[in-house]
């Protein structure tokens, strides 16, 4: 799949230019409050009608201003899972979930009920009423709801936000089971760079309604220009790798990558299993020498690329190992200290427990 | 006790008769009316609103006077609908309905828009998202959780019917066995010598249907609110 968006939008105040095209699994549209994503999800669902724009999934348009086409929105088969849910309060859970079924066009394979219900353990609450849900039921139910009306597309905005830290980790991977289960292409709006991480493949970042940059996920991270519209201490790089090996007695598991070998934490992955961490900037330590006898297990070789400075005076240090962008946060003192200048050759340094 | 005459059972009967046509006829028309008055953004609709509730402001003898003229065998609506539809409100009972409905209609429409005013569009728009069209949206989401609220006005306006007594006797008279409802029967028969105790049963009746309508109306609204809550 294929979505295409391209479009303008003023609404009091507030602008917004966006053109983006994304192959993705699952987008992210991420970015600070008020960078206008739940604007655009709005106008891809056709609750909210742009000034100007195209939208378009794969040959199928959708809004073409230009052309005087906008389907509404039960024309374009999109589902929408909305931060409050949104379930119908006169409807039991049951008859919440086959609403969408209903005017899903008939003779297309529709959504497998057992196994949406199943896939989200909600077999439970078919019976009861929405208001004596939990949050995080609540949000399964609306995931499930907008699964079995059939959509071309999902549109998630802020699943999670609703829900406290703990009902978060229960709902999380449900969302990663629909990823991989359901086959449905996701736009996932979220101003959780975690949860990004945890789900995406690409990555929208907005920015006072403009694309700040758009691409694959590990490409857009890697973008110095992008790590400052994270929260400060979210900064850090993605990295890509598979499980090479475990070593059960010392609990670590060996992962590998473009960037060499990484010590972790023991994981229960199989052995080939595709593996995403997260390496914040905050953990990584940088020497001008390969140091010995430190406890630290992983001590790989880099160049240093550049040095981007925040208000708060410390650095950014861009790092680039055999391919793979890294940044290292450390304070000026550090850099005096080190000498450290771009073209230079140094070590990183990280903690196994930092990528756990 | 309760030995009536024929006569009062007529009315008793012709009452009931009348009220659930005035509301029956009544209610596709006030929820319309309930619904472009939430939701309707356009010049105008100030005027409508107005005129919806004249008959609750008017004395109810002017609003019968104005049907009269209208309805009657030669007002301008009353010919027309003679003619063409056969269909006769002047000194009929189906007159009395009309003249209840009228009364009543204030106070359906006030209901429901009440309850229309407090729907939560976002879950209107959830359901548009579902593939429902903007007409299954208003069958299958804003009905079914207005449904307390038009209880209410349907048991307001069927109360209002029962109860009509101007409008009615101005517009249809207070013929017995056509257009005697309860109220007018109550009122011929205390303009008789002896005819206070067949009033008194009359009355009681009245009273226990009222208090019946109530009751029944706040049971069902409790039991529907609780599931929509």
């Amino acid at each position: 799949m294929s979505l295409s968006v391209a479009i303008e939008h003023r609404a009091g105040d507030f602008r917004l230019a966006a053109d983006f095209t994304t192959q993705g699994r699952v987008t992210s549209l991420f970015g600070p409050s008020g960078s206008g994503k739940t604007t655009v999800i709005d106008v891809i669902a056709g609750l909210t009608r742009p000034l100007r724009g195209r939208i378009a999934i794969d040959d199928l348009v959708l809004l073409d201003t230009d052309r005087g086409i906008c389907l509404p929105p039960w024309r374009r088969r999109i589902g929408y899972v909305f931060q409050e849910g949104r379930l119908f309060p006169h409807l039991s859970v049951r008859q919440n979930l086959l609403y969408g079924r209903f005017f899903a066009p008939k003779g297309e394979g529709l959504a497998d009920f057992a196994a949406i219900v199943d896939m989200l353990g909600i077999g439970h609450l078919l019976k009861r009423r929405p208001r004596l849900l939990s949050g995080g039921e609540k949000q399964r139910v609306a995931i499930g709801r907008a699964l079995l009306a059939n959509p071309r597309l999902l549109l998630m905005d802020e699943p999670l936000s609703a829900l406290d830290e703990a009902r978060r980790q229960d709902v999380l991977p449900f969302l990663a089971r629909i990823r991989d289960e359901a086959k449905v292409p996701i736009v996932h709006v979220s101003h959780d760079l975690s949860e990004v991480i945890a789900l995406a493949d690409h990555l929208v970042v907005l920015d006072a309604g403009k694309v700040a940059a758009a691409g694959p996920l590990a490409a857009v991270m890697a973008r110095p220009d992008v790590a400052p519209l994270a929260r400060r201490q979210d900064a850090g790089a993605v990295i890509e790798l598979f499980v090479a090996g475990h070593d059960a007695a010392a609990g670590m598991t060996l992962l590998e990558g473009a960037i060499g070998q990484l010590a972790a934490p023991l994981r229960p992955l199989p052995i080939g299993a595709a593996c995403r961490i997260w390496l914040h900037a905050r953990d990584i330590i940088l020497a001008r020498e390969a140091p010995h006898g430190l406890s630290a297990r992983n001590i790989l070789p880099v160049t240093i690329t550049g040095l981007l400075p925040h208000a708060d005076g410390s650095r950014d240090v861009l790092l680039d190992c055999r391919g793979q962008p890294l940044f290292a946060r450390v304070t000026p003192a550090a850099v005096a200290d080190l000498g450290l200048a771009p073209g230079q050759s140094i070590h990183a340094i990280i903690k196994s427990v930092a990528l756990a | 006790m309760l030995d009536l005459s024929p006569e009062e059972l007529t009315a008793i009967g012709l009452s009931l008769k009348v009220a659930f046509w005035a509301v029956a006829a009544s209610l596709p028309f006030g929820i319309l009316t309930a619904y472009v008055l939430s939701r309707g953004r356009f010049p105008g609709i100030s005027i409508l609103d107005a005129l919806v509730y004249l008959p609750l402001t008017l004395p109810p003898v002017v609003t019968g006077f104005i049907l009269l003229i209208l309805f009657g065998r030669r007002g301008p609506i009353g010919a027309f609908l003679a003619e063409h539809f056969g269909i006769v409100f002047a000194f009929r009972w189906t007159g009395a309905a009309l003249a209840g409905a009228i009364m009543g209609f204030p106070l359906l429409v006030r209901a429901v828009r009440l309850s229309f005013d407090t729907v939560d569009r976002r879950l209107e728009a959830a359901a548009g998202t579902l593939g429902a069209s903007p007409v299954w949206v208003f069958l299958t989401v804003t009905l079914p959780i207005v449904l307390p609220g038009v209880l209410a006005g349907v048991i307001m306006a069927f109360a209002r019917a029962m109860g009509e007594f101007g409008a009615t006797i101005t517009f249809v008279s207070n013929i017995p066995g056509e257009t005697q409802t309860l109220p007018t029967a109550i009122y011929t028969l205390t303009q008789v010598p002896g005819g206070d105790a067949a009033a008194f049963r009359l009355v009681g009746i009245s009273v226990a249907i009222s208090m019946g309508a109530l009751i029944a109306s706040e049971y069902l609204a409790r039991r529907l609110g609780k599931r929509v809550e």
